[in-house]
């Protein structure tokens, strides 16, 4: 196990790497020159070529890309007008924000994990629930509904279903405020009433795409012979399904769930500029528009972050839950 | 002297498992075939008889010995080398269900072997194939149809006339049978008869139902754990067995009256040991109501057909 | 039933019962099975009849327009409130000439854009899909095959692809025009979205390798050439075809968001996610105006989801229903 989840890291780290390099080649080793796409209309060329100099745009790509994976690691001296020392972990400065990088993440990141964290939460238990009952209900009018719910939440769209979400509950309604961020810490229940909507918004398209994926993966397994066996031998229902059938349907399932969660952690950006909250993946797009280099170079990290993180700890619980995996 | 088709030397397959050592599923065969004669293949689930088969028509690289056919040394032979030898020796398969592409016409599938080698022959593809189907039993109008159309039997059948779409001069045959009803089985191996008859055709006939290699093989080979035990011709073995395994082997066969019968049915102790740690010395005495002390030390050569310390009726 | 008195049994006979000489008896392919079940499943023809009224819509954009009388660009200032812009008449304006209604602020009509855009929608959804499909069969039967450092190389190849936020490599600035867009939206889905189909379509081949026709096909001789695409690749189509009609409503979806984002197309090109973008900002005032497109492409992707599980079915009748 040990020699397993080394070989995973491994991989992992390389997988990182090769992301950093690439989205490096590709944002800082373009013809376009980054600088002036950061400067509003009537930058002179001195405070061009000066902001070049500190941005070491000057130096060969090869110390560029070390200067920059220093500063990651150990930090490193930005220009002046910069802010000077940027501590470890430094992923450069924002001219558009006009902060470090690290200050918009800091401030960016819990929302985007406030957003995703609950409604992952939801959408698992909801989907997943109401997959299996689906599945051991099959034919009845329950399992019909449970499909036409997960066909329906499926191929709805994020931004329709958030648009008449806030239609319904913040307009019409007005029994809830207008979606916006607040910390957990400041205030809970206001935290939950800003983003509830979002929550559920997030939960009634993964929950109908769970549900499907359960219900197929609970028949499948709910056919094969060792339940039947089970069953024979006379094991109570709750037994047979709950424990027996559900572990064996559920691995696949792990694996979808953990890598939609890095994904989705990456930058739930409809369900941001839907409501209008300014979270990671909102951040991500105005850094696009506005040709925020080192801010593109951020969000491209930490996304790759969360979903190889995510293929990490899918990779493991695999492991934990099918010896086989173990003893390759 | 009889012209030897296939000679078999020392043939080895091993398979490295990650962190376990090594499968030793066929370690160091030797047999011969003759032209136009049969020989059989018989073991237990294991003991490396369908490997062999498999290295016979060189799916597989053996990893030690020799397979010398029609005097050419086809070992490691290459894919160009091997070409022209895939005319020669050919293989039918186990699974009815398997063994066909349930997306080709039965047609196509025939053909397959000819259509790889681009090979035309006169009168036509068409025409051969009609040809073949009806060798083998099977409305030559059939070929147009689909596998999954056809019951295991005429599944078969079909495998077969693959087999014989180029003419080969040894056949190789994995357990054509076991997978099948008993009734058809003895169709099929009617057929098999027939044809080996008919075209002169060697036969390698692996299988684990001694009943059937009874009546279909001349000699018959005894594998256990990778080696063969006993080899011989069809009234040795049946009805002089001389290795202990052999010799449980038929007390099992329902119809098969060996002297030994007398004693009952033999039951052998304990399981098959694993290949990747087979018993010292002569592998099947952990198994064996003869073994002694030799038997654990010295590994049992094939002598006069025979691989054992204390054969049933001694040795000379 | 001993074996011995079958040997001298019953001459060798036909299986069959004999056609007339001469006639080719056809079999049904598993193919035309498959074809056979799906017409017989309602829901199959339901979805597949819609599909093919969006495609002849798509395709038939222009002489659409033709018939209506309106294009997707023209203004209608005049039946907007001078105040705000808002359409005048009931929800958003829907009159006899203008069937969907009219956009706030820019007075374009809503019918007619709704039908371009179904238009650049399915051509960039069904040639990323295609696209990617080519990709994706390629490596992944490759994968499958071979095995070994191949496999290992396209599979490190494929994890990396999934890690990288793609949304992000899109380029283009304003000044770009609208067919360049066109074309890097289709090339990044290719480059990112072949790896779904690969992943299937490996565990595919890696199935049916071990398989003894496979085994047979390499005992005659047969080359890599013929092992792909004469043994494999027929028995792969399933899989193919059910991940093809999944894949082209993912990119619908997935191109709305991006223009929903305004990174993919823009105003003012007719297109789902921009219409949505903009009535986001109406939903107060004209919540009509976001049911229009919302619908519609619900319809859309609904339609794609519905086919492509009857399909799944029609070809494979062992899967939970």
């Amino acid at each position: 196990m040990g020699r397993f989840l080394v070989k995973r890291l491994l991989s992992a780290v390389l997988t990182l790497f090769a992301v950093s390099v690439l989205s490096f080649l590709m944002f800082f080793a373009l013809p376009r020159d980054p600088v002036t796409g950061m400067c509003p209309k009537n930058c002179n060329p001195e405070r061009l070529e000066r902001v070049r100099q500190e941005l070491g745009l000057n130096d060969p790509k090869v110390e560029q890309y070390a200067a920059y994976m220093k500063g990651i690691l150990v930090g490193r001296d930005l220009g002046s007008a910069q802010g000077g020392r940027c501590d470890a972990p430094c992923l450069g400065y924002s001219y558009v924000n006009s902060e470090a990088v690290t200050d918009t993440l800091a401030r960016v990141l819990p929302v985007t994990l406030s957003i995703v964290i609950p409604a992952a939460i939801l959408w698992m238990v909801l989907g997943v629930g109401l997959g299996m009952i689906s599945a051991l209900k099959r034919g009845t009018w329950v399992d019909r509904l449970a499909i036409g719910f997960s066909l329906t939440g499926a191929s709805l769209q994020l931004y329709f279903t958030g648009a008449v979400l806030l239609i319904v509950f913040v307009y019409q309604l007005k029994i809830l405020p207008n979606p916006h961020y607040t910390s957990i810490l400041d205030d809970p229940v206001d935290w939950a009433k800003g983003l509830v909507l979002a929550w559920v918004a997030l939960a009634f398209l993964f929950s109908a795409i769970y549900a499907r994926l359960a219900r197929a993966q609970m028949l499948e397994t709910l056919s094969e012979d060792f339940v039947r066996t089970a069953r024979a031998k006379g094991l109570a229902k709750k037994t047979v399904y709950g424990r027996h059938a559900l572990r064996a349907a559920i691995t696949p399932l792990v694996t979808i769930a953990g890598l939609d969660v890095g994904a989705a952690l990456g930058g739930t950006v409809i369900t941001e500029t839907t409501f209008g909250i300014q979270g990671l993946g909102r951040t991500a797009v105005y850094a696009v528009r506005g040709g925020d280099l080192p801010m593109i170079m951020a969000t491209v990290l930490i996304s790759a972050v969360f979903v190889v993180l995510a293929n990490v700890v899918v990779d493991l619980l695999y492991a934990a839950i099918d010896p086989r995996v173990r003893l390759r | 002297m009889p012209d030897e088709l296939l000679q078999v030397e020392g043939l080895t397959k091993h398979f490295p498992v990650r962190g376990r050592g090594l499968v030793r599923a066929v370690d160091g065969i030797d047999f011969t075939v003759t032209a136009g004669e049969t020989l059989g293949l018989v073991g237990e689930s294991g003991c490396g008889k369908t490997t062999t088969g498999r290295m016979l028509v060189r799916l597989l690289e053996p990893t030690g010995g020799r397979i010398v056919f029609e005097g050419r040394d086809i070992s490691h032979a290459g894919r160009r080398a091997l070409r022209l030898l895939r005319q020669d020796l050919q293989i039918i398969f186990q699974d009815p269900y398997a063994s066909l592409n349930p997306r080709h016409t039965v047609g196509r599938i025939v053909a397959m072997p000819l259509e790889v080698n681009g090979i035309s022959p006169p009168g036509g593809v068409k025409q051969r194939v009609r040809e073949l189907l009806e060798l083998v039993g099977l409305n030559p109008e059939h070929y147009n149809r689909y596998p999954h159309e056809f019951s295991g039997g005429q599944r078969q059948r079909i495998g077969i006339a693959r087999a014989l779409a180029l003419r080969p001069k040894l056949i190789v045959a994995d357990e054509p049978v076991s997978a099948l009803d008993v009734s058809i089985q003895a169709q099929v191996v009617n057929l098999l008869r027939g044809l080996q008859r008919d075209l002169g055709l060697a036969f390698v006939f692996i299988a684990h139902d001694l009943a059937v290699v009874r009546h279909f093989c001349q000699r018959v080979a005894v594998m256990y754990l990778g080696r063969i035990v006993e080899i011989g011709d069809r009234e040795q073995i049946y009805e002089r067995p001389r290795h202990p395994y052999t010799r449980a082997l038929l007390s099992a066969v329902p119809e098969v009256t060996v002297p030994a019968k007398a004693d009952g049915r033999i039951r052998l102790a304990g399981d098959v040991p694993t290949p990747l740690d087979p018993p010292s010395g002569c592998r099947f005495r952990t198994r064996c109501w003869k073994a002694q002390e030799v038997c654990a030390t010295t590994e049992p050569p094939l002598d006069e057909g025979v691989a054992c310390h204390f054969p049933e009726g001694g040795r000379e | 039933m001993s074996l011995s008195s079958e040997i001298v049994g019953p001459e060798l006979t036909p299986d069959a019962p004999p056609a007339p000489k001469g006639v080719d008896v056809a079999g049904r392919s598993p193919g035309q099975l498959a074809w056979a079940r799906l017409r017989r499943d309602r829901v199959a023809v339901i979805s597949g009849c819609a599909l093919l009224f969006f495609l002849f819509i798509a395709i038939a954009a222009p002489l659409i327009e033709l018939a209506y009388g309106i294009g997707p660009y023209e203004q209608f200032q005049s039946k907007l409130r001078r105040s705000d812009g808002m359409p005048l008449g009931y929800a958003g304006g829907i009159s006899g000439d203008h069937w969907f209604g009219l956009e706030p602020n820019s007075g374009r009509d809503i019918f007619i854009r709704l039908i371009y855009g179904i238009r650049t929608s399915l051509f960039i959804a069904v040639t990323a899909a295609l696209l990617t499909s080519l990709i994706g069969i390629t490596l992944g039967i490759l994968a499958g095959y071979l095995g070994g450092w191949v496999d290992a190389v396209i599979g490190w190849i494929i994890d990396f692809a999934l890690a990288l936020p793609f949304l992000i490599f899109y380029g283009p600035r304003d000044e770009v025009p609208t067919w360049f867009r066109v074309a890097v939206l289709i090339a990044i889905f290719a480059t990112f979205g072949w790896t779904g189909m690969a992943r299937l379509v490996r565990g595919q081949v890696i199935s049916l390798r071990e398989r003894e026709f496979v085994e047979a096909a390499r005992a005659s001789g047969a080359g890599l050439g013929h092992m792909l695409f004469r043994q494999l690749l027929p028995n792969l189509w399933a899989p193919i075809l059910v991940s093809f009609s999944l894949a082209v409503p993912a990119y619908v979806t997935g191109e709305a968001a991006l223009s929903f984002l305004n990174i993919g197309i823009r105003d003012p090109t007719p297109d789902f996610g921009v219409m949505i973008f903009r009535s986001i900002d109406y939903l107060q005032g004209d919540p009509a105006y976001v049911f229009f497109p919302g619908i519609t492409i619900f319809v859309l992707v609904l339609a794609f989801n519905l086919f492509g599980d009857a399909l799944r079915d029609a070809l494979d009748p062992k899967s939970s229903r």
